[in-house]
C-alpha cells in the first residue's frame, strides 16, 4: 500500500514539475514561433502575390475578429498607395486533406491580385500544381472579387489543372470563402488599412 | 572494473560510440542524414536531450520508485524533447521544418531511454553528465560523418551555413542514389563494416 502511494505521489509530482516547465516554455516562445510560421509558411505566398510592392506586407499586417475567429490580413503598399490586401483562407475539400491559401485583392478597384497555395498535401505532379503552376494561379489575376468563384466544368470561369479538378474546386472554394470574409468585413478593412504607413 | 571519470566521457567517442557499437538510434540515422546540416542540428538535439535527461534522472534516481522507472525516464526526456522542438520552432524555423517529425520522435529514440536505464539511473550526477555528453558528440559525429559522405558523393559538393560549397569539378557525375533512402542503407552498412574491421585487434 504504502508503495503504491508513493508511486502515484512520485509520477504526479513528476508530472507536475514537466507539465509547468512546458507551459511556461510553451508562453514563452509562442510570439515567436507564430512569427516564424508567418515568415516561413506564409511569407512566401504573400510576397508572392504582392510582386513589386514598396513595404514589407508581413510586416504591415493587422487582425480582425470576424465572429469567434481572429483574422490575419496583410497590406501590400503599390504606387504610394495602401491597396493590395492579403488574407488567408483554406479548403478541407483538397484531395488529400485541407489546401491553405493567401487571397490577394486590390480594394481600390476591387479585383483579385493574385493568390499563392501556402500547405497542402495534394499528388505532386498533379494538384500539387496549384501552388507550382503560374498558369493556374495566374488565372485569377483580375477576376472581380465578390461573388462565387468556379471552375468552367461548374459554369466558372477557372480552368482547371487537367487531371486535378477536386484540387482545382478546392481552391475555388477557398477563394469564394475569402471574397465572402472579405465582403463582411469591408468597413473595418477599409477603417484598419487608412492607417497603414505608406 | 571501474571507469575513470575521463572514460565516462570518451566511452561513447569511439569504444561505445552509439549508432556503430551499440547500435541504437539507427531510425533517424537512416532518415536525416541525407544533409550534412540536418546531422549537425538532429546531433546536437540528442545531445542536448541525452545530457538533460541524464542528469536529471540521475538527481532523482533515488526516489522513484522502481516499478514505475520507466514512466518517469519518459516523462522526463519527453520533456526534455519538447523543450528542444519549441526552441527549434522559435530559433531555427528553417532546420525544424526539414527534422520535422524526427525531432518529437526522440522520444522513443533507443538512445536517451537506454541511457537513463543502463547508465544514470545507477550513477551520480557528475558521471550521467559526462556519460550523457560523450554518448551525444559521438552520435553527433556519426551522424556528420555519414551525412558528409552521402551529401558529397550524391551532390559534389556540401552545404555549410545554407551555403553550397561545391568540392569537384564539373565533370563530376552526381550519385543521386545515396541520398535516397535505399542509399541510406547501403552506406550504414558500409560503416558499420568499416567500424567492424577497425575495432577487431
Amino acid at each position: 500500500m504504502l508503495e503504491l502511494i508513493k508511486m502515484i505521489v512520485v509520477l504526479t509530482i513528476i508530472s507536475l514539475a514537466s507539465g509547468g516547465l512546458l507551459a511556461a516554455l510553451r508562453d514563452g516562445t509562442q510570439e515567436r514561433i507564430d512569427n516564424q510560421v508567418l515568415e516561413f509558411v506564409k511569407g512566401p505566398a504573400v510576397r508572392q502575390v504582392f510582386e513589386g510592392a514598396a513595404n514589407d506586407p508581413i510586416a504591415a499586417r493587422f487582425q480582425l475578429k470576424d465572429g469567434n475567429v481572429v483574422r490575419n490580413f496583410f497590406v501590400g503598399v503599390f504606387d504610394g498607395e495602401a491597396k493590395g490586401l492579403a488574407m488567408e483562407s483554406s479548403s478541407s475539400k483538397g484531395y488529400k486533406g485541407d489546401i491553405g491559401l493567401i487571397v490577394a485583392v486590390d480594394v481600390k478597384s476591387d479585383k483579385l491580385m493574385g493568390i499563392g497555395v501556402t500547405t497542402h498535401n495534394e499528388t505532386p505532379g498533379l494538384g500539387a500544381r496549384a501552388k507550382t503552376d503560374p498558369k493556374f494561379s495566374g488565372q485569377f489575376k483580375g477576376a472581380a472579387a465578390s461573388g462565387q468563384v468556379k471552375v468552367t466544368q461548374d459554369g466558372g470561369g477557372v480552368n482547371a489543372i487537367s487531371g486535378a479538378t477536386i484540387t482545382s474546386r478546392a481552391v475555388c472554394d477557398a477563394v469564394t470563402d475569402a471574397l465572402s470574409v472579405y465582403e463582411r468585413l469591408k468597413p473595418q478593412i477599409t477603417e484598419k488599412m487608412k492607417n497603414v504607413k505608406k | 572494473m571501474a571507469k575513470t571519470i575521463t572514460q565516462e566521457f570518451t566511452k561513447g567517442l569511439w569504444a561505445e560510440i552509439p549508432p556503430f557499437r551499440l547500435v541504437l538510434g539507427l531510425c533517424p540515422i537512416l532518415a536525416i542524414t541525407n544533409a550534412f546540416e540536418n546531422a549537425v542540428g538532429m546531433g546536437l538535439a540528442v545531445t542536448f536531450v541525452l545530457t538533460g535527461s541524464n542528469v536529471l534522472i540521475s538527481a532523482i534516481r533515488k526516489i522513484i520508485p522502481p516499478k514505475v522507472r520507466i514512466v518517469a525516464f519518459i516523462v522526463v526526456i519527453a520533456t526534455f524533447v519538447t523543450v528542444v522542438e519549441l526552441v527549434m520552432q522559435a530559433y531555427t524555423y528553417a532546420l525544424f521544418l526539414k527534422l520535422g517529425i524526427y525531432i518529437p520522435l526522440i522520444v522513443v529514440n533507443c538512445i536517451p531511454m537506454g541511457r537513463a536505464e543502463a547508465f544514470a539511473s545507477k550513477n551520480n550526477m557528475v558521471r550521467s553528465a559526462l556519460d550523457g555528453l560523450g554518448m551525444g558528440i559521438g552520435y553527433t559525429l556519426s551522424l556528420m560523418a555519414l551525412a558528409a559522405f552521402r551529401e558529397i558523393i550524391a551532390t559534389g559538393g556540401i552545404t555549410l551555413y545554407e551555403k553550397p560549397v561545391a568540392l569537384f569539378g564539373a565533370a563530376f557525375e552526381p550519385f543521386r542514389f545515396l541520398v535516397e533512402a535505399p542509399g541510406a542503407f547501403v552506406c550504414l552498412g558500409l560503416m558499420l563494416g568499416v567500424m567492424n574491421i577497425l575495432g577487431k585487434k
